[in-house]
């Protein structure tokens, strides 16, 4: 009971504190509010962001896994074609090197070969040589043999002639013409008379059909005799026939058309084509239709000058002041123009008539 | 009277026509007598002695006549227009060898003038008496009818094929193949005579086998035999690529190079003439003469024959030289040889053996700057553009020299031989010799000295040119090789210039 009677004299005491307290707390309970709320607030944004940046994680993890893996693949294509291009190039020049080698041993050994010409020309020179001195030779043989023909027949000659003139010949009694008594010894004719033997005399002819020119032989013609047949005759293999064996063994080399033209080969023909067209042609002067290919373009008079371009139409070419005119008698052209007009005026006359006879009735 | 009186009468007669016949006979192988003769009217006389009963009078008669007809060609015509032919043509069958030879000898000498007279002896139908006097065994008889075939056939193609189709080219090579040399001759002539027309008559005439007798007879040492050989040759080769393999591989190489030195001019021409048709077909027949030897001794004969022989020589080795540049190469190294045809061009005085010679050589230096460099050392050039601005030159000479001009300067670059044309030519060659050193110039240092020193460049700066043209181009590259001074220094009117320069200067003090 102390305690309650203490308790209701401090009644006033306790409310006011309570009223205070009361008071007070009102006063700040908005600011506390405010204030909890801030908190939660800032704990609630803590946490969505702690959720947000674990997503981020998560996610950039994944993306990065993602990428690597993409890039990986891409990188394994690079790498790829570029062994692809290394080893292409590699066999491009390997493949130049063999046809490098196989074309210059082809032109060398077929198109032109420098050392088996050079020899094949001193050959030549040398065989030539040869021709010329057998040929030279020969001829010398040649010239040796006539003349000593025309000697022997000279000595022939000499011989015949004796031999027919042997009547010339001196006797023990008579000297003959050319045994002169005045001379120390005779002449040389008088020697070959001397040594010459006189003609035997001409043995009968063998007569001749008159009609063919053949002779008629004295006897029957004579059996002739056959050659004997070969002893004993050896068998031997069939042989392939050395044609063909030449041919087996020494086949030429037959290069195709493509192989064996030249890689300038429509060049030089184009240029041979040229060349042989200059050197063939007769007159050298080269017909030209014009002689001035490029020539500047020249714009019209009318349409340039310093101030810009001209007027220029029909609404300037009939410039007309008729003021100006000499006569004011219209002229032909104007007539229909003036009779269009009229009929215009004409028309209008009727119709304001009408109208007005209308409004007047 | 008594028979042996009347018997006297015509004995005499007989007699005083043998002698008549005879005497006529002999005084027709005279040529100043034959007028006489004619115009005495022998031939009238002569024509019914033919048929006379003896046979020696018909044979003088047959021989006098045909001395007259040989002479000259209206005789000829009055032996056609009196009708004789058709009566010997029918006596050839009928009568004896000297009779034969006689009637031959006729036909021939009729033949023999022109075509229209050959022609008329075919009509009569003399070609098939004569080829049946081909068949005969006496080599006389042959002769004279294998002689007026050739005749008859020598003149055109239509009357070569007469003689061919009476089947005469088989017994013609029979007759090749007889010991008698005048028998031999005379066939081959009148084989060469058929073979020269076409290329089918000229297979004819291989076909019967007449290549191998013709090519055994080339080693013979009668010259005119040798003519006729190597004449009937050289037509069968002419016509074709075929025909000429065939008589190369009757193997006549190298055999035949020995006979261009014969003692015969003929003979040598006639060779030289067989090596050409040989060589122009193609270039692996130029090869095989080239390699046998053949273009040393065709030089050699160049060198030593004078006169219109040497053509076959010259166009023969133009021919080789023109098929490939390793044969004009060979034919340039066979020594002395260029200077040989450029001695010809000097030397001969005709035209038309220059022009061969300049056609020659043109076809020898056309092909790559080696060639073209010993063409022009040996100072052709110059002789050529002489050649070719000759005011009396033929047409022909100054078309081939001209060809062969620009042939040689199209690879030439060898200046010193270019220098003297610098000086001589007209524009459109000059053109290209200018192009020429434009082309080398660059190069060349030593070359460009040389230029300068020998006045070469002097003569550049006056040549005119259109701007624009490629004369212009050149002159600007050839100038652009040497400094300005000097190209100042030699430009036309510098002298002038400098002199104005003089007048100008006001010396100092």
């Amino acid at each position: 009971m102390a305690s309650h009677i203490r308790l209701q004299g401090r009644l006033n005491e306790i409310m006011t504190t309570v009223f205070q307290r009361n008071s007070v707390a009102e006063e700040k309970r908005s600011a506390e509010n405010q204030a909890a709320v801030t908190i939660q607030a800032w704990f609630r944004a803590v946490r969505v962001q702690n959720y947000i940046c674990h997503l981020h994680q998560s996610a950039t993890l994944i993306q990065k896994h993602w990428r690597g893996h993409q890039g990986r693949r891409v990188y394994r294509i690079l790498i790829r074609n570029l062994v692809f291009v290394m080893r292409h190039n590699y066999f491009n020049a390997m493949a130049t090197k063999i046809q490098k080698m196989w074309r210059g041993f082809y032109v060398r050994k077929y198109v032109f070969d420098y050392y088996s010409r050079k020899q094949y020309l001193e050959g030549l020179i040398v065989k030539n040589e040869i021709i010329r001195r057998e040929i030279k030779e020969s001829r010398e043989q040649k010239d040796a043999d006539s003349l000593r023909k025309m000697e022997l027949e000279a000595q022939r000659k000499l011989e015949d002639y004796a031999a027919k003139h042997r009547y010339l010949l001196s006797t023990e009694v008579v000297p003959g013409i050319y045994n002169s008594p005045f001379k120390p010894y005779p002449d040389e004719m008088e020697f070959v008379l001397r040594k010459v033997k006189p003609h035997p005399p001409e043995k009968a002819k063998p007569k001749r059909d008159n009609r063919s020119g053949k002779i008629i032989a004295d006897s029957p013609p004579l059996p002739l005799t056959e050659p004997l047949p070969p002893i004993g005759q050896k068998l031997q293999g069939p042989f392939r026939a050395p044609g063909e064996v030449q041919m087996q063994r020494f086949k030429p080399f037959q290069p195709t058309l493509r192989v064996a033209t030249s890689y300038t080969a429509t060049e030089e023909a184009r240029a041979a084509m040229k060349a042989k067209e200059w050197v063939m042609r007769v007159n050298d002067n080269i017909f030209e239709p014009f002689s001035q290919r490029d020539r500047k373009y020249e714009p019209l008079l009318h349409t340039t000058s310093n101030y810009g371009h001209l007027q220029y139409g029909t609404r300037f070419f009939r410039e007309t002041a008729e003021s100006k005119n000499i006569s004011h008698e219209v002229s032909s052209l104007d007539v229909w123009n003036m009779f269009e007009l009229r009929l215009v005026e004409l028309y209008f006359d009727l119709e304001l008539a009408s109208v007005e006879n209308c409004a007047e009735t | 009277m008594s028979t042996r009186q009347v018997l006297q009468v015509f004995e005499q007669y007989q007699k005083s026509r043998t002698t008549f016949v005879q005497t006529v006979a002999e005084l027709a192988s005279r040529s100043q007598n034959i007028e006489i003769l004619q115009n005495a009217g022998a031939m009238s006389l002569l024509r019914p002695l033919l048929l006379d009963i003896v046979p020696s009078v018909q044979q003088t008669a047959a021989l006098a006549l045909g001395r007259l007809a040989n002479y000259n060609e209206d005789l000829a015509e009055a032996v056609v227009k009196a009708d004789i032919l058709p009566q010997l043509v029918y006596s050839l069958a009928e009568q004896n060898r000297f009779y034969k030879k006689a009637a031959s000898f006729v036909l021939r000498a009729v033949a023999k003038h022109s075509p229209g007279l050959a022609q008329s002896v075919v009509d009569c139908g003399a070609l098939d008496a004569l080829v049946i006097c081909l068949e005969e065994f006496d080599p006389g008889v042959k002769e004279a009818a294998a002689w007026a075939l050739g005749y008859i056939a020598r003149h055109n193609g239509e009357l070569a094929q007469s003689v061919v189709d009476a089947g005469a080219v088989p017994l013609l090579v029979l007759c090749i193949q007889e010991p008698e040399l005048s028998l031999k001759r005379i066939s081959a002539s009148a084989l060469s005579d058929i073979c020269k027309h076409s290329p089918e008559l000229a297979q004819t005439v291989v076909d019967a086998g007449a290549i191998a007798h013709l090519a055994q007879m080339v080693l013979n040492p009668d010259a005119k035999l040798k003519r006729q050989v190597f004449s009937a040759l050289s037509q069968i080769s002419k016509h074709s690529v075929d025909l000429a393999e065939m008589v190369v591989e009757a193997e006549i190489f190298p055999a035949v190079l020995t006979c261009l030195k014969d003692q015969d001019e003929y003979v040598r021409k006639n060779v030289a003439t067989l090596i050409r048709e040989i060589a122009k077909h193609t270039p692996e027949l130029s090869q095989l003469i080239v390699n046998a030897g053949g273009v040393a001794a065709v030089v050699d004969y160049v060198g030593e024959s004078k006169g219109n022989v040497r053509l076959p020589g010259v166009m023969m080795l133009g021919y080789v030289a023109a098929h490939s540049e390793n044969l004009a190469m060979a034919v340039i190294v066979s020594k002395v040889r260029v200077t040989q045809l450029a001695i010809t061009l000097v030397e001969e005085p005709e035209d038309h053996i220059q022009a061969a010679a300049a056609w020659a050589l043109g076809q020898i230096g056309r092909h790559t700057p080696e060639h073209a460099k010993a063409v022009a050392v040996a100072n052709v050039l110059p002789r050529l553009l002489q050649c070719y601005t000759r005011a009396d030159a033929s047409e022909d000479l100054q078309t081939k020299s001209k060809r062969a001009l620009k042939n040689i300067l199209q690879k030439c670059v060898h200046l010193m031989a270019l220098e003297p044309l610098l000086h001589d030519a007209p524009p459109n060659i000059l053109k290209h010799v200018v192009g020429q050193f434009s082309k080398v110039l660059p190069h060349d240092p030593a070359a460009r000295r040389l230029f300068v020193t020998s006045g070469g460049l002097k003569k550049v700066q006056q040549i005119k040119a259109e701007p624009g043209s490629a004369l212009h181009e050149y002159i600007n590259t050839i100038n652009n090789c040497f400094p300005e001074e000097i190209v100042r220094y030699y430009s036309p009117g510098y002298s002038d210039q400098l002199l104005d320069r003089v007048e100008q200067f006001q010396p100092v003090a």
